[in-house]
């Protein structure tokens, strides 16, 4: 069929104005029937047979691809249109598959997220329109933040926050000399006022349970403790995973691969369950804190191995070089091997973070809930049932916001710490 | 016999079954320039690692500076402290500009403030002529450049023997001779100095010793004119027949 339809011949740049605009009529035919049909329900190629009508936007848009696929055109533009993607009749076909494809879907997407959408209101009733509910989080929002903590001390949530933001951004402004201090503060003294803060107990603040905690601050909250604290467990393991003795070696390698083969939700449920049983009569430890750090042991694991393999791509010249130097084992890698191999696997690091942190609603076996789990708690309310899709949207896309910002974070230091080899 | 810096008395070693160190036998007297020669796999570079110890030796002796080399850690990097290393890969530290390159070790090891190691550094940057590099990374630099400033690290630890394990051979022809004209300069103040090298005219021109070896033995020990005018063994003939 091609070939009767293709009376002009191969497409070359003798005849170049006929053929681009013989190629971009029937592309843009194709498009404007797909548009047509997926946003107002109208198919201009209705009189033909039906099993035809179903195609011709592929047919059009193939054919316009084929007349615009001319070699050495001259053009910039449409060159490198045709190198990427229309450089033969198998790529311009997903070409257009894939262009149909977003033309399809993004418009009832958009419908159901923001066009036929509720805003506005306060109950359930109120949303009468057939998109998302977002009345639901509206309404819930304060829930999925804060969890069960009481409306009364929210505020000391909010500053913690703040102030762990405020110094984070004054990271930037300091001098390199307070830099030092400022980042020895965030890491070692911070967490302890943070959690001091929102536990109470003391200065006269009331003692806000651990249970009551919960929402996005409670996955904040997990996530940063575990990540210091994973961090440097994890490097001490690639080390010691690493050492000529075979004690530390072997204890390492047997951490390692003990956590790392073992589901998280295992851990999890050891760590509120089995542990106390093995705690001495009247002691007593927070469940949470258990959660923190069995979360912590399990990710340092795999920080570990991750560390590990920034060690083995160092240069053994450079151990040499250190050594040569007069160097001790700490020295050397603190000064020289380290910050090489860490270097190296940025990459891999961010991604055991965003793993980490997106291994936090798993805390909801043990009856912890953060995010994900104050959305279960909201959706089975009987006042809110059948939400559950807004709420796991939501979810999806305060998760996705989080993740997105760590991974360009670590995009930026991987440019930051590049220097030529 | 005091004035013997490194003493290596019946020295082997062995990597699995293999042996690369035949009871080696070596004395070095302080200033002395001495060039190691010879095929490779002859044990040159294992010979002159043994010095300080980055490679162990299983049998024999090695004093250096009046210290035996043992398991004792404290003593191992006291000496190392106090011998300079330059090797064929250069081996600088690329996420540390150059400066800081030879600045690391004294402020670190040393303990000495870090503006003084930095003073220092561009002193030892000055003697090797690439003070303008300083600022640059490794990366940057060219090869004869990066071994020169490798030269200078090793140099800011104010070592008493510097060893050089092929200094030149991952170098392009022209630039081999801007990293030999430093270790001639090095040579005439009068550091101790073992080479390990295929560069026949620096050692004709700077050392008073040259050592042949071959299959983990020291063939021929000779001064530098007798090595060179009146090879005793077959196997040195050889070898200089084919290089020279």
């Amino acid at each position: 069929m091609i070939k009767n339809l293709n009376f002009l011949g191969k497409p070359n740049r003798d005849k170049l104005n006929l053929f681009i605009s013989i190629g971009s009529t029937l592309f843009l035919l194709g498009i404007v029937d797909v548009t047509l049909n997926s946003f107002f329900e109208i198919n201009i190629t209705s009189f033909l047979p039906k099993w035809i009508n179903y195609f011709t936007p592929i047919l059009f848009g193939f054919l316009g691809l084929y007349y615009l696929r001319i070699d050495f055109s001259g053009n910039i533009r449409l060159d490198s249109l045709n190198k990427n993607i229309n450089s033969n009749w198998f790529n311009s076909l997903l070409t257009l598959l894939i262009i149909f494809a977003l033309i399809q879907n993004i418009p009832p997407l958009l419908n159901w997220l923001f066009f036929d959408a509720n805003f506005v209101g306060e109950t359930k009733e109120e949303c009468t329109g057939s998109g998302a509910c977002w009345i639901f989080i509206k309404i819930w929002f304060p829930r999925l933040i804060y969890g069960l903590y009481p409306n009364a001390e929210i505020w000391r949530i909010n500053l913690s926050f703040i102030l762990l933001i405020a110094s984070v951004i004054s990271l930037f402004y300091l001098p390199q000399k307070l830099k030092k201090y400022m980042i020895i503060f965030l890491l070692f003294i911070f967490p302890f006022i943070m959690i001091n803060l929102i536990s109470g107990g003391n200065f006269g603040l009331k003692w806000v349970e651990t249970i009551a905690w919960g929402g996005l601050s409670l996955t904040f909250i997990i996530s940063i403790f575990a990540l210091i604290f994973c961090f440097p467990i994890g490097m001490f393991l690639a080390l010691g995973r690493r050492s000529s003795t075979p004690v530390t070696r072997y204890s390492s390698i047997g951490f390692i691969e003990f956590w790392r083969g073992v589901p998280l939700i295992t851990v999890l449920f050891m760590a509120s369950v089995m542990f106390p049983m093995f705690l001495p009569d009247g002691t007593y430890m927070d469940k949470l804190v258990r959660v923190i750090i069995a979360i912590t042991l399990f990710e340092a694991a795999y920080m570990a191995e991750v560390i590990r393999g920034g060690l083995q791509a160092l240069p053994k010249g450079q151990y040499d070089a250190g050594k040569s130097l007069g160097m001790g084992y700490w020295k050397l890698h603190l000064l020289v091997i380290l910050p090489q191999a860490l270097k190296l696997v940025i990459p891999g690091i961010a991604n055991t973070f965003l793993a980490l942190v997106k291994d936090t609603p798993l805390i909801l076996v043990v009856g912890l809930l953060e995010l994900v789990g104050m959305i279960d708690m909201a959706k089975t309310n009987p006042d809110w049932l059948g939400f559950a899709t807004e709420g796991y949207v939501f979810a999806g896309i305060i998760f996705w916001i989080i993740c997105f910002s760590m991974s360009r974070y670590s995009q930026s230091l991987e440019r930051k710490y590049k220097t030529d080899r | 016999m005091s004035d013997q810096i490194i003493q290596m008395q019946q020295v082997s070693k062995w990597f699995g079954d293999f042996q690369v160190l035949k009871d080696v036998n070596l004395e070095v007297s302080s200033k002395q320039k001495i060039v190691v020669c010879g095929p490779s796999g002859s044990g040159k570079s294992t010979l002159i690692r043994c010095i300080n110890r980055l490679e162990e030796h299983q049998k024999g002796k090695i004093i250096v500076d009046g210290t035996e080399l043992t398991e004792n850690t404290k003593n191992i990097e006291k000496i190392r402290a106090e011998v300079g290393m330059v090797f064929q890969q250069f081996n600088l530290f690329p996420h540390l500009s150059v400066v800081d390159n030879c600045a690391l070790a004294p402020i670190w090891v040393k303990k000495m403030p870090k503006k003084k190691a930095e003073e220092l550094a561009m002193e030892q940057l000055e003697q090797v002529h690439i003070v303008d590099q300083a600022k640059k990374f490794p990366g940057q630099l060219s090869g004869g450049q990066q071994q020169r400033a490798a030269i200078a690290r090793a140099l800011c630890m104010k070592p008493k023997i510097m060893l050089f394990d092929e200094p030149t051979s991952a170098l392009d022809p022209e630039m081999i001779k801007e990293v030999l004209d430093v270790m001639v300069e090095l040579a005439k103040g009068g550091m101790t100095m073992i080479v390990v090298t295929h560069e026949m005219g620096f050692a004709k021109e700077v050392a008073d010793q040259m050592i042949f070896m071959d299959e983990g033995m020291i063939v021929e020990k000779a001064s530098t004119k007798e090595f060179f005018a009146n090879p005793k063994s077959d196997r040195t003939k050889l070898f200089l027949s084919q290089i020279l």
